[in-house]
């Protein structure tokens, strides 16, 4: 048992890469179900006349792109298919080629998507809250020009759109800050407007009371949320290959938590034991 | 597959795998891939804020718009590099004090209505409703959020009921740090995924 406490922790993280590697070279396809959470973020979109607007914001990085990059992807399949439009626009600079990389994959799907008539890529902006603030009030002067350069006033898609009032949905792929708490509060409790929400699993918790209480129509919550989504559209992709891995990892993390327990009660009482002897 | 993009998959993989070999112990790949990343990542940055930031939203418009007024916030972020300068560096607090003051503004009214409001708001529910489940879900939410905020109640000390109630308020807080660190764990995991994923499938290409 002390031998066990004293576990070289590189053999954890063997196990932890094999727990992940077996099973993405030999997938099982493990059943799983859709949480609530998500299937009204689903909801939500399905109840969308087709034509309507929707701003997706995406604001996250390379770092967490396993999680969120399969969401966003799923996202804008669904958007898509709906023929609904979409405006996109990031508050970090490093989502504007993910948010293009997420568009051209949906776009291999439906190759008579217009740019600027279906979808819209408006580009980063440097500001965080304030940027939401200013959009609140002007949205095409808060973004004179798109990504490539095109004045937002020449864009059809763009025609109409002034303030909030004018999109019908919200969606914020969030990889930190500023993201989803920032889009809750600065956007949806003062303008009242439809917003759903992927984050990663590591804020996930922080944003469910917003379900809760309503702010949130939707939360895709990690690789899990993502997955989920991607068989509510039924477009298997990156996160549905995942979850045996993870599932797998997620089960070996707790047989190490339980032996390590196990370990180290038993050397404690094994202590006791022979203090109470001598 | 066109060259290049064959050479960026296996020099993303000779970084990954140099960014691993930390797991065994410090060495100079790791060391040269993380002075790699820190030295593009700073560049990449400089450039992204210069043609994004920089140029559309001041030089441009001050330079050939002609719109004079933009001076002030120009001057303003230059003053900001007074900080290098000690004897000058007085004169960084007065743009440090126009940001803090505008951020504090934006997002004190935020906090008050998202955060506070409606949140106080969402949590007046009915203990008792026609589903049980609802009941007992509703029942445990206000218990966790009185028995929650008599924890961190420090003005009178946590003895007899006031105690009781606190050291349940601990049981709830343990059970939602229990919850978080889950989720902490599924979130890592899906980032090793993801490039285990990368390194089978798109460059060893051994997944279909």
């Amino acid at each position: 048992m002390e031998k066990l406490e004293r576990l070289d922790r590189r053999i954890i993280f063997i196990f932890i890469f094999l727990s992940i590697a077996i099973p993405l070279l030999l997938p099982v396809n493990l059943d799983f179900s859709v949480t609530p959470p998500v299937q009204s973020f689903y909801d939500a979109i399905e109840e969308l006349p087709a034509g309507s607007k929707v701003l997706v914001s995406c604001d996250y990085d390379p770092g967490s792109m396993p999680e969120l990059f399969p969401m966003n992807v799923a996202v804008f399949y669904h958007l898509m298919s709906r023929d609904l439009k979409v405006i996109t626009i990031q508050l970090w600079a490093t989502g504007t080629l993910l948010a293009e990389l997420a568009m051209a994959e949906v776009l291999e799907d439906f190759p008579d998507k217009e740019y600027g008539k279906d979808w819209v890529n408006l580009g980063f902006k440097e500001g965080r809250e304030v940027v939401m603030v200013s959009m609140g009030t002007n949205i095409p002067k808060t973004f004179p020009s798109d990504s490539r350069g095109n004045k937002v006033e020449d864009l059809p898609i763009m025609q109409g759109v002034n303030t909030y009032d004018d999109i019908a949905l919200f969606m914020n792929v969030s990889g930190g800050l500023p993201g989803t708490k920032e889009w809750v509060l600065q956007v949806q409790s003062r303008y009242h407007v439809k917003l759903g929400s992927g984050c990663t699993a590591v804020s996930a918790p922080e944003f469910y009371p917003y379900v809760q209480s309503g702010q949130l129509v939707g939360l895709l919550g990690g690789m899990k949320g993502a997955a989920e989504y991607e068989k509510l559209v039924q477009r298997p992709g990156t996160a549905q290959r995942g979850m045996d891995a993870q599932s797998v990892s997620h089960i070996v993390v707790f047989l190490f938590i339980l032996i390590g327990n196990i370990a180290y009660f038993s050397v404690k009482g094994a202590k006791k034991r022979l203090k109470a002897s001598r | 597959m066109p060259l290049w993009e064959t050479i960026g998959i296996w020099l993303g993989a000779f970084l990954t795998l140099c960014i691993f070999s930390f797991l065994y112990k410090d060495n100079p790949f790791y060391k040269l891939a993380e002075h790699i990343f820190v030295g593009i990542s700073a560049g990449y940055w400089a450039t992204l804020e210069y043609h994004n930031v920089f140029r559309p939203n001041l030089w441009d418009p001050l330079t050939r718009e002609g719109r004079l007024l933009l001076i002030v916030p120009f001057i303003m972020g230059l003053l900001l590099f007074s900080r290098f300068t000690k004897r000058f560096s007085w004169l960084s607090r007065w743009p440090m004090a126009l940001i803090i003051g505008i951020y504090a503004g934006i997002t004190i009214v935020g906090y008050g209505s998202g955060d506070l409001i409606l949140q106080i708001h969402a949590n007046l529910l009915p203990l008792w409703t026609d589903n049980w489940l609802t009941s007992l879900n509703n029942i445990l939410l206000t218990v966790g959020v009185i028995t929650g905020l008599i924890y961190f109640f420090f003005s009178k000390e946590h003895k007899g009921a006031l105690g009781a109630g606190a050291r349940i308020g601990i049981w709830f807080l343990m059970i939602s740090f229990g919850a978080s660190f889950g989720y902490t764990v599924m979130s890592r995991m899906s980032l090793l995924i993801g490039r285990v994923y990368f390194l089978l499938g798109t460059w060893l290409r051994l997944l279909e």
